[in-house]
């Protein structure tokens, strides 16, 4: 809808403007100018300036093996979290959609790990997850050392990804419910008079005419789960054992502020903005596309 | 519900209840072993039934890691960042979507594309800026040899310097300084009919009285919605507070005393006391998702869509 109606004053707009686009410039333009700048310029030790390195830190950092394991680990680690959270979710919200009596308790509890601190919820998991204490300790007494993530790094990759899974399930919930919610239920009427039971409507009806929304979530998970892992993974594994659970935002932590390296740290800042920039370009080529079609 | 289906009935509940156990485990566990004393969180395996030593746990938690100040530090970041947010984003979306300037869709992309990165992708420059928050005009002054030029003529040197680290502001600021709630208003406004902007003309009220008696009151189910949502994401900040507080002490949240109540390695293993710690920290933003959930949902809903 274009609006017709407007009110016209040369200062009063930027007047209203001014705050939130000074603190746009100060604390967004600026720091992703200055990212930009160290990824291509060498900081000296003993101060005395930057030095321009071209693409030095970047060929050094893609030359190196172990960034590139992080990134494979980063892009592991968000696709299992994306696709357990999504699924479960999913799952949940197809059956809540059916409004069977009393599904309002159901329903507002599903949306409880949305409000939860990714550090507390990774205090409760790995009191959970932790080899001697009292819930994972009964199976590891059965099967001794059947479960450590603080030695077994596939074990800590695991623990993190069912946790951060189960922070997204609240978020996931809200929007595929209100995406059923949204279908006409005329669609599923006509379904169960040509004979299709309930779950068949769920497949063949429900779950295409929501993919818009299926798909929007899947992005929305990868770049959360690309982003967003930071305060769980301090607080589970601090990325051990032996760099198990690093992935890249918290290799880009270690790097810049323990090895001071702000140069490599922002080279790899510019990869993870253009990962993100590229996950979210594809959203909006989708959308553009859907829109063109109705 | 278009026909009786007793079996997917029954599936249906009983998939609901399953979800809702897998849900409530982590909560349920916290409850558990922080209402245990240390002897009984040991125990393995472990009763899955609280006992009575809940308020006695979160004492001790209380007292180890400070959690009054701490309490409070949060509380003031998130209504800080909360009523900054919604302050901003209705002062801009207005601006935005009411008034016809020529910048208009560039100040609108300004401020969306911020919305493309989030924070702690950027976080190491956005550090550095936290040093000084004013370097970018220092900058813009020198490249521009204005410095120069009054250092010559007056004889004095400008040096901007506004440090944010161990501060309040530090906290807030690189907070509200993103798009979520500009964009979240500006979906509602686009709503406002064209006809309440002439209405409100042609009775002679100006851009301002329109703003504060009608769109103030219309939009405040969004304002409710904006601030559930941010009230939560400022209290679950992690990252951005870790970096900028060293002086924990004064200025510490509470999300970041977290990781200093798990037990050390050779250490007591009195998770009881992690728990009960966790267990108030996560507190606050629940209860007020789960007392504010109809509106914010909705809010979350527009937000992205």
């Amino acid at each position: 809808m274009e609006r017709r109606a407007f009110y016209q004053n040369p200062v009063l707009p930027w007047l209203l403007l001014a705050p939130q686009l000074l603190l746009v410039l100060v604390f967004f333009y600026w720091p992703t100018s200055q990212a930009l700048f160290w990824a291509f310029t060498l900081e000296q030790p003993w101060g005395g300036g930057n030095t321009w390195a071209g693409f030095n830190n970047f060929l050094y950092i893609f030359g190196d093996g172990r960034y590139w394991a992080t990134v494979a680990r980063s892009a592991f680690y968000a696709i299992a979290v994306s696709a357990i959270s999504m699924c479960l979710a999913l799952t949940l919200a197809m059956f809540v959609d059916r409004a069977l009596k009393g599904t309002r308790m159901f329903q507002s509890v599903f949306v409880w790990p949305y409000a939860i601190a990714a550090p507390a919820a990774g205090v409760a998991f790995r009191f959970i997850f932790a080899p001697e204490a009292g819930l994972i300790g009964a199976v590891n007494e059965m099967w001794p050392g059947i479960w450590n993530p603080a030695t077994n790094g596939f074990h800590a990759l695991g623990m993190v990804i069912v946790c951060h899974a189960w922070l997204g399930i609240g978020y996931n919930f809200i929007f595929f419910l209100a995406a059923l919610q949204m279908l006409p239920k005329s669609l599923s009427e006509a379904g169960a008079m040509d004979g299709a039971r309930p779950y068949r409507r769920m497949l063949d009806i429900q779950l295409p005419l929501i993919a818009p929304t299926v798909f929007f979530l899947l992005i929305m998970n990868l770049i959360s789960s690309f982003t967003d892992s930071f305060g769980l993974i301090d607080v589970m594994t601090e990325g051990g054992p032996i760099n198990a659970t690093e992935v890249m935002v918290y290799k880009l932590y270690v790097d810049g502020f323990k090895g001071l390296d702000y140069s490599g740290a922002a080279a790899q800042s510019i990869v993870l903005m253009l990962l993100v920039i590229a996950l979210t370009f594809v959203q909006f080529r989708w959308v553009e596309k859907r829109v063109h079609y109705n | 519900m278009i026909e009786r289906s007793p079996l997917f009935d029954f599936i249906t509940y009983a998939t609901m209840i399953l979800g809702m156990f897998l849900v409530l485990v982590p909560f349920w566990i916290t409850i558990v072993a922080g209402s245990q004393n240390l002897q009984e969180v040991s125990q393995v395996p472990l009763n899955l039934w609280p006992s009575g030593h809940l308020v006695e746990n979160i004492q001790t938690a209380w007292t180890r890691s400070d959690l009054g100040p701490k309490m409070i530090n949060s509380l003031i970041v998130a209504v800080g960042v909360t009523t900054g947010k919604i302050i901003l984003a209705a002062l801009s979306a207005f601006a935005i979507v009411f008034f016809n300037f020529r910048a208009r869709m560039i100040c609108f992309w300004l401020i969306f594309i911020t919305l493309m990165l989030p924070l702690e992708v950027r976080i190491v420059p956005t550090y550095s800026i936290a040093a000084n928050a004013l370097l970018p005009f220092q900058t813009i002054l020198d490249v521009f040899g204005i410095t120069g030029l009054i250092e010559t003529l007056s004889g004095v040197r400008i040096g901007l310097e506004w440090n944010l680290l161990n501060s309040y502001t530090g906290l807030i600021l690189p907070l509200v300084a993103t798009a979520t709630g500009t964009f979240l208003y500006r979906q509602f406004f686009m709503t406002i009919p064209d006809e309440l902007v002439e209405a409100s003309k042609m009775d002679g009220s100006g851009p301002i009285r329109f703003f504060l008696d009608v769109l103030l009151p219309l939009s405040r189910t969004n304002m409710l919605a904006l601030a559930t949502i941010m009230f939560v994401s400022s209290w679950n900040q992690y990252l951005w507070p870790l970096l900028i507080t060293t002086d924990r002490k004064n200025f510490g949240t509470v999300v970041m005393q977290l990781k200093a109540l798990i037990p050390a390695q050779n250490g007591t293993p009195d998770w009881n006391v992690t728990m009960a710690g966790a267990l108030i920290i996560m507190l606050p933003p629940l209860l007020v998702v789960a007392l504010m959930q109809r509106w914010f949902v909705r809010g979350l809903i527009s937000r992205d869509k």
